[in-house]
């Protein structure tokens, strides 16, 4: 219990992190801190395979896009952090509600944890539900990937 | 392992609220962009979160997936912001308005 709220306190306080920051670096190095502390909890919640995935795709292949492209653009401090006073304010309002909503239905939707059998969230468990149940949204992926790649190749390298 | 999901659930909840603000707020392109990843990672921690408690390997297959989208999105979102940048000199969002009525 300790550890939860400790990564969650943590948690929340790095992505405050991510969206106050001025500079971009430091939002991206706030934001692989989050992605790493919730591959914590997925390791909590007994997720292992996803938590690995977690710290490599996510906080070393995309983080590291991420930081490659601030720098290709060699981007700055943000002049200015807010937006027009009444967008700053509706933003806030926006974001608020979203939270007071999401928390409502956290509250009607309530269980508790049970004992698992000890395969839960083994490579080999989800694997094998990867590669049977789920075997053509798994192949659709890679066609995903590939048309993302060529997309992104052309989208870069055409000349202003 | 005494932590209930409703705990799991309400920090998602929190962080995707984060990530919501951080798109509203922000006009820098890249840190819009990662406030969005922070939010498709709060889904994942409820996918995760709910998929323990159903005992059921599907959320962490639906992760995956995710992870592979988000992936997809990063490089092709960060490819339109690099050709954007290379017409324009600006990463500010308020200044990309050609579609703009």
């Amino acid at each position: 219990m300790i550890a939860f709220w400790l990564l969650a306190i943590l948690s929340v306080v790095s992505a405050l992190v991510v969206i106050l920051h001025r500079s971009p670096v430091y939002c991206a190095l706030a934001l692989v801190n989050t992605l790493f502390l919730i591959a914590a909890m997925f390791v909590m919640l007994d997720a292992h395979l996803v938590a690995f995935l977690q710290v490599i795709v996510y906080a070393g292949a995309i983080m590291v896009l991420f930081l490659f492209v601030i720098m290709l653009l060699s981007a700055g401090d943000e002049v200015r952090l807010e937006g027009r006073g009444g967008l700053r304010l509706a933003a806030t309002l926006t974001a608020a509600v979203l939270a007071f909503e999401l928390g409502a239905l956290v509250v009607a939707k309530r269980g508790e944890n049970v004992a698992l059998p000890a395969s839960f969230g083994s490579t080999e468990a989800l694997a094998e539900r990867l590669f049977t149940r789920h075997v053509l949204p798994f192949e659709i992926t890679s066609l995903l990937l590939m048309v993302a790649v060529v997309g992104a190749v052309v989208l870069a390298r055409r000349k202003a | 392992m005494g932590v209930p999901v409703g705990h799991y659930l309400a920090l998602s909840a929190v962080l995707f609220s984060i990530g919501a603000l951080g798109v509203l707020l922000r006009r820098n392109l890249i840190v819009v962009f990662m406030a969005i990843e922070l939010m498709l990672n709060a889904v994942n921690l409820t996918f995760v979160a709910l998929a323990r408690q159903q005992q059921s390997m599907d959320g962490q297959v639906i992760v995956f997936f995710v992870m592979t989208v988000a992936a997809a999105e990063a490089a092709v979102g960060l490819a339109i912001i690099l050709a954007n940048f290379a017409q324009r000199r600006t990463l500010d969002a308020d200044e990309i308005d050609d579609l703009r009525g």
